[in-house]
């Protein structure tokens, strides 16, 4: 039985009745958050630097602050558990201090190269950043700080948004860093990895869904408000001072002229209607004919080869005997005739296996996909 | 006006490694004064301006600001407001928040900022324009935001940085008559820099000439049009012929100068370089275009000059005669158009005269570079 065979939103369910897959989600995000927060002011702080830093410099620190983008995550985990392990001992802390502690070290851990990503989204931005602005704002009595926090930060918004996102998506998909460093705190890739080892359930393929649904909607929500941004943009150039003073610009409308929002809008009516009728359809009902449906193929399968194996031995017993057979021998089991068995006992053997296997099948629990299939095989992860 | 706030350098040095930026610069800046700092690219103009809005800290010497020494004083602190060569709008504020981002600095509400946005955007002819971006602007309505912005600080001096530069002509003669208008009104002390001598001359009170980081002359626009101090100032403040030679003979206040190809002529000397002028020494004279006068043929003495013509033109309110000049350079001669007939003197020899007081003399020099 294959997913599509049977349309069930019941997988949706058993993945949220899942302690270890929402708890690792749960984790996930507070891992994100953390990185986000770490890699996105690291890397605006590298990014500060190298366009600060006396130009004979610049070179090496370029090359050092990118490196860790080239180091294999797995020496990186790796390291930064070695690296606080001795922190911590050094300073005389136990096991459980806060410095071996999964999150922190996970968050540590991943910003060290998600960091660098970011500071290369920072650094385009910051290129075309006029240093001259800040100078204005010295000059009209901002200090240092008001400066940056007035007039470099705002330019520097898209990017850091940019560059939140990026760290978000790097930090939750990042496995081979994390394996090292999670500690009590598995994160959603972890859980997963350890769950696919037993298999893969469509509850995972529910997950893939929700993931690839929640990006895609994430990525048009941000291309439509560049759109609109654009759109006002050029509406506000083109207003005359009259419109702009009463605020009289009337926004473009915005399906107009995005293609992706319109398909996006078709996904989800499709999405509502699926949803709607699958609803009132009774999976169990589905999944039943369909095993139904199996079992009559499987006996006539069955008959078949009964069917076969008779032939074959008619024709055995009148080569034999020379003389005609019994013409409607029908019985399966192989003590017909006393020299049946003799003749052929492999023949007989391997072929009553067969049947045997097949006439299990319709007993529900198809033994090739049947337990996968199952929800509850989710928690008990056993082997087929 | 009364007087403002005045500034001065004194034995100003500016070095950046072992490259002398700006070199003993000495200049007294009266309060209230448009002062100008008219040199070629690359001169030090930009370097002194931000040793006197304090982004540059001087090698050595003092920028004094209303007599107070500036050592060791912020750009915030200071109270000068600097106009930049590029104008640094913030892109991402409204013109207003633009305007009045110096109030913001201080605290101001948002409604005080409005009104005193509205006030000055009626002042630099910009009603109503306060809710746009700076991107939405023409150039010259963004150069005028740059000013409102500055003003809006209420600096004791506004600094401009070559602000005209990047305005086409037309704009840039009319933004010259706002400029001085301005400065007029609000009676501050501006000090502006620029490479257009045009500029510098229609502006200014005073103007400080400056070549490789030297301070050549400080003088009003009138005594450096005519009475230059440096073979550099005659040639970069207008147009001017030069002629080279060796001092033959010093009278007084003029020089009797041996020309390289137009035998003796007589020069005043200038003011600057009276009893410098030392018998056998190299000497440059220059005249402008508009001192001379068509002489009969056939006249010589010691103010006359005979050269053949390559090329003349009709410019409206002149004609020009180009002749044969002094190392390839071609002598220009404008004869103002008063309906005279004129007729081509192309490929003859004429004879040129002018009037002593209108040749001026300096030792040899550095000539700017065209
Ligand atoms: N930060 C710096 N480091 C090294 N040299 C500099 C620096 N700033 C300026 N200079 C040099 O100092 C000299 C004067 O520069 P400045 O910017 O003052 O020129 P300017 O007169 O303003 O020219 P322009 O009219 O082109 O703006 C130039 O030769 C320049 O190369
Ligand atoms: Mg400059």
């Amino acid at each position: 039985m294959t997913p599509w065979e049977c349309l069930t939103f019941e997988w949706f369910g058993a993945l949220f009745s899942d302690e270890r897959i929402l708890n690792g989600i749960w984790n996930s995000i507070l891992v994100g958050f953390g990185t986000v927060i770490l890699s996105v002011s690291m890397g605006l702080a590298g990014a500060l630097m190298l366009t600060q830093i006396w130009p004979k410099l610049r070179a090496t620190y370029y090359t050092v602050i990118i490196a860790p983008i080239l180091i294999p995550g797995v020496v990186l985990g790796i390291s930064t558990l070695v690296f606080w392990d001795r922190i911590n001992r050094m300073l005389g802390l136990g096991a459980d201090s806060f410095l071996s502690n999964g999150l922190f070290l996970t968050i540590i851990g991943q910003s060290t190269f998600i960091a660098s990503y970011c500071m290369l989204v920072l650094v385009a931005r910051l290129q075309r950043y006029d240093i001259a602005l800040t100078e204005a704002a010295l000059d009209l009595g901002a200090t240092h700080a008001q400066a940056f926090r007035k007039v470099l930060l705002p330019f520097m918004k898209p990017a850091i948004a940019s560059a939140a996102v990026l760290a978000f998506l790097a930090s939750f998909e990042n496995y081979n860093t994390t394996t090292f460093t999670f500690g009590e705190y598995p994160t959603l890739t972890i859980e997963l990895a350890q769950k696919v080892r037993y298999g893969i359930t469509p509850a995972i393929s529910a997950l893939a869904f929700i993931i690839v649904v929640l990006t895609v909607f994430a990525a048009l929500a941000n291309e439509a408000n560049l759109r609109r941004k654009e759109l006002v943009a050029k509406a506000r150039k083109e207003a005359t001072v009259e419109e702009l003073s009463s605020g009289r610009i009337r926004m473009p409308g915005f399906l107009s002229s995005n293609w992706a929002a319109v398909a996006l809008v078709v996904v989800a009516c499709a999405t509502v209607v699926v949803v709607g009728t699958a609803t009132v359809y009774s999976p169990q009902q589905c999944i039943a004919d369909v095993q139904e449906q199996k079992r009559l193929e499987t006996e006539e399968r069955i008959n078949e080869l009964r069917r076969q194996r008779d032939l074959r031995r008619q024709q055995q017993q009148e080569a034999e005997q020379g003389n005609a057979a019994e013409p409607n021998q029908s019985q399966p089991t192989g003590n017909n005739s006393g020299f049946g068995n003799v003749f052929a006992p492999s023949a007989l053997s391997g072929e009553e296996e067969e049947a045997s296997e097949a006439e299990e099948a319709p007993s529900g629990n198809n033994s090739g996909f049947g337990n996968v299939f199952d929800p509850g095989s989710l928690n008990s992860g056993q082997d087929n | 006006m009364s007087a403002g706030v005045g500034v001065d350098l004194e034995n100003l040095w500016i070095r950046f490694g072992d490259f002398v930026a700006v070199r003993d610069a000495n200049v007294n800046i009266n309060g209230g004064d448009f002062f100008s700092f008219l040199g070629p690219s690359g001169c030090g103009k930009t370097t002194i301006l931000r040793a006197v809005s304090g982004f540059l800290e001087p090698s050595d010497g003092r920028v004094l600001i209303g007599g107070n020494n500036m050592k060791g004083i912020g750009p915030n602190k200071r109270p000068t407001a600097l106009i930049f060569q590029n104008l640094a709008l913030f892109p991402l504020m409204k013109i207003w928040e633009n305007i009045t981002f110096s109030m913001e600095i201080r605290g101001a509400s948002a409604k005080e900022r409005r009104k005193r946005a509205d006030e000055l955007l009626d002042m630099i002819a910009l009603p109503g324009q306060g809710d746009k971006l700076p991107s939405e602007l023409s150039g010259g309505q963004r150069q005028r935001v740059a000013i409102a912005r500055a003003l809006c600080a209420e600096p004791d001096v506004l600094l401009l940085d070559e602000p005209l530069s990047a305005l086409d002509l037309k704009l840039r003669q009319h933004m010259r008559t706002e400029l001085r208008e301005i400065q007029q009104r609000v009676g501050i002390t501006f000090i502006y820099i620029t490479h257009d001598q045009g500029e510098a001359l229609t502006m200014s009170d005073n103007i400080a000439v400056m070549k490789a980081g030297v301070i050549d002359q400080i003088a009003d626009g009138k005594t450096i049009y005519n009475d230059p101090s440096t073979a550099f100032a005659a040639s970069f403040v207008g147009e001017n012929n030069v002629f080279r030679g060796k001092v033959k003979r010093v009278m007084g206040n003029e020089a009797l100068i041996e020309t390289n190809r137009s035998g003796d002529l007589v020069a005043r000397i200038s003011s600057a370089n009276q009893g410098r002028m030392k018998e056998g020494e190299d000497a440059m004279m220059f005249i402008r275009p508009e001192a001379f006068t068509l002489a009969p043929e056939g006249a010589s003495g010691d103010h006359f000059v005979t050269a053949k013509v390559n090329h003349e033109e009709f410019e409206g309110n002149a004609f020009n005669i180009f002749m044969e000049g002094e190392g390839g350079k071609e002598l220009k001669v404008s004869i103002p158009n008063l309906g005279q007939s004129f007729e081509d003197h192309t490929g003859q020899n004429i004879t040129l005269e002018y009037e002593t007081n209108n040749a001026v003399c300096v030792p040899a020099g550095e000539l700017a570079a065209e």
